[in-house]
C-alpha cells in the first residue's frame, strides 16, 4: 500500500472490521494512516460517553488482542487529554487505535477492565501517571510510584525538580 | 632438622589453646558489651514472649511488633479476592515473595496466599524499579533518546532502539539504506538468540539445573563479544539510531558471526539432549503455569509465551520492518501453553534466529550503513576538519538536534519477550512531546494471578522463569 493518509471513502473496503466498530456509535470519525516503510493503522476518534460501546463493539468484530493503553498530555489544549486504546486484530492482521479525549476538570472515563482484562494495569498505570479516573476500575490503586506520592508525575505541569529530598540534613 | 617441625609443632596447638580458654574466660555480657553483638543467654526475658532456643530471632509477640500485620499482608487490599470460597481464614496465609528473591529475575513482589502448599491468590506488585524513563524521553532530543530506551529491557536492547528509531523515521519520512537494515535485523535477531540463551540459563538456574546456567551463559558471552566488536559496549549500545545505525561493522565480521552460529548451534543439540528427556525437568515443566490463547489475547500477552499457547502472532510476520519479509524464517507453535511449550519454543526461535542471521551474512548489500539525508546524519569526518559549516552542522546535531515534524506514531517490533511498541507523539520540536512504551513484559507479568493460581507453590519458580519477565521493561 502507497503511505499516506487513506482515502476516506476506502476506509469500508480496506478495513472492514473498523469500520463496522465506528458504526456502532454516531460520534465516532475513522481515519486511516500508512506511514512510509511502517503499519497501517485505524484511528476512530470517539467522545467520552460512547467510548465503552465502541470499545465493545471493537471486541465483537473480532480486535480479541488488548495491546496498549496510555495517554497524552497536551496541556493547552482543550479537552487537555488524550486516551490512548490500541487493538489489535489478528485474524484481519489490523491495528485499530481509539482516541478519546478527556477534560481536565474532570478527568474522568470509564474502566474497560470488564471488556478487556489486560486493560487492568494499563489504567492503573494512566491513573498513576496523568490522575485519569477510570470509574469502576476494581483495584485503581498507584502502580509505579509509592503510594504516598503526591501528584502525577507524567502531565506536563508536574514540577520534576521540585521532590523533597529525604535525610536531608540532621537538625 | 626432622626434630625440628617436631618442636613447633607440640608448640603451636599449646598456643591456640591458651588463646581459646582467654576467649571462655570473657563472660557472654562482657562479650555482648564489648562487639555489640547479640550473644545466646544475654537477652532481656521481657522482650521474648517465649523463651526459644532460638532467642532474639524469635519473631516478637503481635501486639509489640506494628510492622508483622503488614508483613503478613494483613493490612494489604487484594482485588483477586472476589467471589471465592473461604472454608477457613485461619488455615490461610499470605506469603510474600521478593521484591528481593533472587529468581525474581530483578525486583518483582508476589503476595501470594496459600492454603497449605497450594496458591489461593497471587498479586504482583510492581515499580521497584520504576525509574521515570517515559519522562526522562521527554527532555532527550531523537538523538538522545537511544541512550534511554536502551536501558528498558537490559537484556534486549537492540529491539528497543530500533523501535525507537523505526517510529522517529516514520514521522521524518526519511529512506533508510539497504545495509542499515541489514546490519539492524543481524543485530536485533543475534540479541534475541543472546536473550533466550540467558533465559534458558536463568530458567535451568531456578528449577536446579545448575550446569544449564553455566552453558547458557558460555555460549552467550560469545555474542557479547560480538557486540562489544561492532559497538563498543556488551549492553546498552545505543547502536541503532534514526538514519541508521552507529557505525559500519568491523574487518572480518562475518567470520565472528559463523563462529557464533556454528558454537550456539552445537550448543542447543547439548542442551536439548540435556534437559528434553530429563524427568526432573519435565515433572517440573509439563502443565504449569498454562494460559490459554484467549486469555493470552485479553491480556496482551504476545511473543513466545502467546505462541506457546498456540496463538500464532509475531510482529515480524504480520507487520515486518526493517526488511525482515525478506528472509526466510518460520514462526514455532505449542499447544499447551504451559512452561514446558515455552522452552520449546524459544529453543526453536533461537535456530530460526541463527537461520535469519545465516541469510543476513550470505546476502549483506554493500553501500552506506546510514543515510545521506543530512537533516539527521552529521557530515563525514573528513568535512569536518576543511569546513567551518560541516563543524556547526555535526554540533547543532549532537546539541539541539533535529526536529521531527508534528504527528504521532505507534510502531512495534518483536522483541525476545513479545510485542514491543513504542507509542511516539511529537510537536514538531527536537525532543518527543510524548514517549509511551509498551512493553511486554508488563503484560505479562500482569497476566502472572491467571497462570499461577491453584498450583503449587513451588511452581511459581518454574512458572515465573519460564515467562522470561524482566523487570527493567515493566517498570521502565
Amino acid at each position: 500500500m502507497e503511505h499516506g493518509k487513506t482515502d476516506e471513502s476506502q476506509i469500508d473496503a480496506v478495513f472492514p472490521a473498523a469500520s463496522t466498530v465506528a458504526d456502532a456509535v454516531d460520534s465516532a470519525a475513522v481515519s486511516s494512516f500508512t506511514p512510509r516503510g511502517g503499519q497501517t493503522y485505524v484511528i476512530i476518534d470517539v467522545s467520552r460517553d460512547d467510548y465503552p460501546t465502541l470499545v465493545q463493539a471493537a471486541r465483537d468484530a473480532g480486535y480479541e488482542t488488548f495491546i496498549d493503553l496510555c495517554a497524552v498530555d497536551f496541556l493547552a489544549r482543550e479537552p487537555r487529554f488524550d486516551v490512548v486504546v490500541n487493538l489489535l486484530s489478528q485474524q484481519y492482521g489490523e491495528r485499530l487505535r481509539v482516541k478519546v479525549g478527556v477534560p481536565n476538570e474532570d478527568p474522568a472515563l470509564a474502566s474497560i477492565t470488564s471488556i478487556y482484562a489486560g486493560a487492568n494495569f494499563y489504567e492503573r498505570e494512566t491513573w498513576d501517571m496523568f490522575g485519569i479516573v477510570f470509574t469502576e476500575h476494581p483495584d485503581l490503586t498507584r502502580l509505579l510510584m509509592p503510594d504516598e506520592w503526591e501528584g502525577h508525575p507524567l502531565r506536563k505541569d508536574f514540577q520534576v525538580g521540585s521532590v523533597p529530598v529525604e535525610f536531608k540534613a540532621t537538625r | 632438622m626432622s626434630d625440628d617441625p617436631d618442636t613447633t609443632d607440640n608448640d603451636q596447638p599449646e598456643e591456640v589453646e591458651d588463646k581459646i580458654s582467654d576467649g571462655r574466660s570473657e563472660t557472654a555480657e562482657e562479650r555482648r558489651r564489648v562487639h555489640d553483638m547479640w550473644v545466646a543467654g544475654t537477652e532481656e526475658p521481657d522482650r521474648v514472649a517465649t523463651a526459644t532456643d532460638e532467642g532474639a530471632q524469635e519473631l516478637l509477640p503481635p501486639d509489640l511488633d506494628p510492622g508483622l500485620a503488614t508483613q503478613r499482608g494483613v493490612l494489604v487490599v487484594d482485588d483477586y479476592a472476589e467471589e471465592e470460597p473461604r472454608f477457613d481464614e485461619e488455615e490461610r496465609q499470605v506469603l510474600n515473595m521478593g521484591p528481593q528473591h533472587p529468581a525474581t529475575h530483578g525486583v518483582l513482589r508476589l503476595q501470594i496466599e496459600l492454603e497449605g502448599e497450594t496458591i489461593r491468590r497471587v498479586k504482583p506488585i510492581i515499580g521497584y524499579l520504576h525509574t521515570g524513563m517515559e519522562k526522562t524521553g521527554e527532555t532527550l532530543t531523537f538523538m538522545q533518546g537511544g541512550t534511554n530506551v536502551t536501558r528498558m529491557d537490559y537484556l534486549s536492547p537492540f529491539h528497543n532502539e530500533l523501535c525507537f528509531a523505526l517510529a522517529t523515521e516514520q514521522l521524518l519520512d526519511v529512506d533508510i539504506p539497504a545495509r542499515a537494515e541489514a546490519i539492524r535485523i543481524l543485530m536485533t535477531e543475534l540479541n534475541r538468540v543472546a536473550s533466550h540463551l540467558i533465559w534458558l540459563a536463568t530458567f535451568g538456574l531456578d528449577i536446579g539445573a545448575l550446569s544449564m546456567m553455566l552453558y547458557g551463559w558460555r555460549e552467550r558471552e560469545v555474542i557479547l563479544e560480538f557486540f562489544e566488536k561492532v559497538t563498543g559496549l556488551r549492553m546498552n549500545h545505543n547502536y541503532i539510531r534514526a538514519g541508521g545505525v552507529a557505525a559500519d561493522l568491523p574487518e572480518g565480521w562475518e567470520a565472528d558471526v559463523e563462529n557464533i552460529i556454528a558454537t550456539v548451534r552445537s550448543g542447543l543439540a547439548d542442551y536439548e539432549t540435556l534437559l528434553n528427556e530429563n524427568p526432573i525437568f519435565i515433572e517440573r515443566t509439563q502443565g504449569v503455569g498454562v494460559i490459554t490463547p484467549a486469555e493470552a489475547q485479553a491480556y496482551g500477552v504476545t511473543g513466545a509465551n502467546a505462541r506457546a499457547a498456540g496463538v500464532e502472532y509475531d510482529v515480524r510476520k504480520v507487520f515486518p520492518y526493517s526488511g525482515i519479509e525478506q528472509y526466510d524464517f518460520e514462526v514455532p507453535l505449542g499447544k499447551h501453553g504451559d512452561a514446558f511449550d515455552r522452552y520449546i519454543v524459544r529453543m526453536e526461535e533461537m535456530r530460526q534466529s541463527l537461520h535469519i542471521v545465516e541469510q543476513v551474512v550470505e546476502t549483506m548489500p554493500p553501500g552506506d550503513y546510514r543515510t545521506a539525508d543530512r537533516k539527521v546524519t552529521p557530515p563525514p569526518r573528513q568535512r569536518i576538519d576543511e569546513s567551518m559549516e560541516a563543524l556547526i552542522h555535526h554540533f547543532k546535531l549532537f546539541t539541539t538536534g533535529f526536529e521531527v515534524p508534528a504527528g504521532e506514531v505507534y510502531q512495534a517490533v518483536e522483541s525476545p519477550r513479545g510485542e514491543l511498541g513504542m507509542y511516539l507523539v511529537s510537536n514538531g520540536g527536537t525532543k518527543p512531546w510524548r514517549l509511551h512504551v509498551r512493553t511486554p513484559s508488563f503484560a505479562t507479568v500482569q497476566a502472572l494471578p491467571v497462570m499461577m493460581t491453584d498450583l503449587l507453590v513451588a511452581d511459581v519458580i518454574a512458572t515465573l522463569a519460564s515467562l522470561d519477565p524482566v523487570l527493567g521493561d515493566v517498570d521502565r
